[in-house]
């Protein structure tokens, strides 16, 4: 199967998917190694919250791509060249604050992305949107406080946030950029164009930073290719992991 | 998909469908055991036609881990007591909203030690919203503070009392 499936609708769908079901992965990893118990049961129920909308996502993706594929097969038969998540997303979590940044990044977007995808011109998909809002509300919540929290924290806790902020920027150009698959989408009132999305994302950052005494970091060179199935090596082994099981023993299950 | 009985003119499918609804009303959460899916706003609807019964429920949170143990409950539920043929149909849409938990289920949660959504739901949607005043499940002091947003289950977060010092559950609002 390639990203530039016939029908954009599912592409864009798959995408959404994509994001939520890499980041829900990335942060199930945390799961027994939070750094107190609280943020080792937060960290997880967001995974969850992540993995549930992807599974919506990817369900209503298979019955638009036509091949009868089910989302267990979207999820754990594709290889990385045909996942369409933004790179932030499958970035490693190194440490708690890195997470933190991370999460932030994507949540301020997600926010803003879905709160507009509750009006879709396509019925189901402003269906899963309005109920994955509701849970993106407190992901933002949660991140936005942590970013607080490290920045205003002790010099450590500001200094190693503050390098988590400046090593990931240059994944958030990726955010706001559009593609074919966007462009159609956004014509017929399905999907939402991105860079529509960056004066609320803009606004909540600065918001965010402020309270935390952090440096925005300048806007520098930006990478992107996620959408198109170039990614980081990052991907390849979080892929590796978590296929592994359909890979080795097609078809099984529980 | 003909006779519907829920909208039948004869006190038969009424009283029938009263039955069911009771029947329900007795399955219970499996993470919150005192709290039926009804009481938790889960059931939605019933639909009853000539060949099966078509229970209409709607998942609290996307990633619910619990929703699969609630089908099998209900199908259970109604096979046990002599509904052979038994869908369960999830819908998404209106979103669950704690709105819905019925003034029963606020009285259990309560009572098992979980302090039940304060409030409507649309207006705790604020990027800096916290439950303040949460009163204290044992010792009903007002001197609470939130723990974490997240809890042992998604629906849930923790707080503690800084009277007694215990640690509580919150339903939060969604």
């Amino acid at each position: 199967m390639s990203v530039t499936d016939a029908n954009p609708v599912y592409d864009y769908v798959l995408g959404l998917g994509d994001n939520s079901l890499v980041l829900g992965q990335r942060l199930s990893e945390w799961c027994g190694h939070g750094p107190v118990l609280e943020e080792d049961i937060g960290l997880t129920n967001i995974a969850l919250d992540l993995i549930g909308q992807a599974r919506l996502l990817f369900s209503y993706a298979g019955e638009l791509g036509g091949e009868g594929r089910t989302e267990d097969e979207l999820a754990f038969l594709r290889d990385s060249c045909d996942f369409r998540n933004l790179l932030l997303v499958e970035q490693p979590n190194r440490d708690f604050g890195y997470t933190i940044a991370r999460q932030f990044f994507f949540d301020a977007y997600n926010l803003a992305l879905f709160e507009r995808l509750c009006d879709s011109s396509d019925r189901r998909l402003a269906e899963i949107a309005a109920k994955s809002v509701k849970e993106i509300t407190y992901h933002l919540r949660h991140s936005s406080r942590w970013m607080i929290r490290l920045g205003d924290g002790t010099d450590e806790s500001h200094l190693r946030i503050q390098q988590a902020l400046d090593n990931l920027w240059m994944y958030t150009g990726e955010l706001f950029e559009s593609d074919a698959v966007l462009e159609e989408v956004v014509t017929n009132g399905v999907g939402v164009a991105p860079e529509t999305l960056r004066p609320v994302w803009n606004e909540r950052v600065d918001e965010v930073l402020r309270e935390a005494t952090l440096q925005r970091p300048d806007d520098q060179w930006m990478t992107s290719g996620g959408r198109s199935g170039q990614h980081t090596e990052h991907l390849g082994y979080l892929l590796a992991e978590m296929q592994f099981l359909q890979r080795a023993y097609p078809g099984a299950a529980w | 998909m003909s006779a519907v009985m829920t909208s039948a003119a004869s006190p038969g499918p009424a009283v029938e469908m009263d039955r069911i609804w009771r029947l329900l009303g007795s399955v219970m959460d499996p993470e919150i055991p005192v709290l039926s899916l009804v009481d938790l706003g889960v059931v939605r609807d019933v639909i009853a036609t000539d060949t099966e019964l078509e229970v209409v429920i709607t998942p609290t949170y996307s990633g619910c881990p619990a929703m699969r143990v609630m089908e099998e409950g209900i199908v259970k539920q109604l096979h046990d007591n002599g509904y052979e043929h038994v869908q369960v149909k999830r819908v998404l849409s209106p979103p669950w909203t704690t709105d819905w938990i019925t003034a029963e289920g606020h009285r259990k949660l309560l009572e098992y030690g979980i302090v039940p959504p304060a409030g409507a739901a649309g207006s705790k949607r604020g990027l800096w919203d916290e439950e303040s005043g949460l009163r204290c499940p044992r010792c009903e002091s007002e001197r609470t503070c939130c723990v974490s947003d997240f809890g042992s289950t998604p629906c849930k977060a923790l707080y503690r009392c800084e009277d007694c010092l215990e640690p509580f559950e919150y339903f939060k609002c969604l």
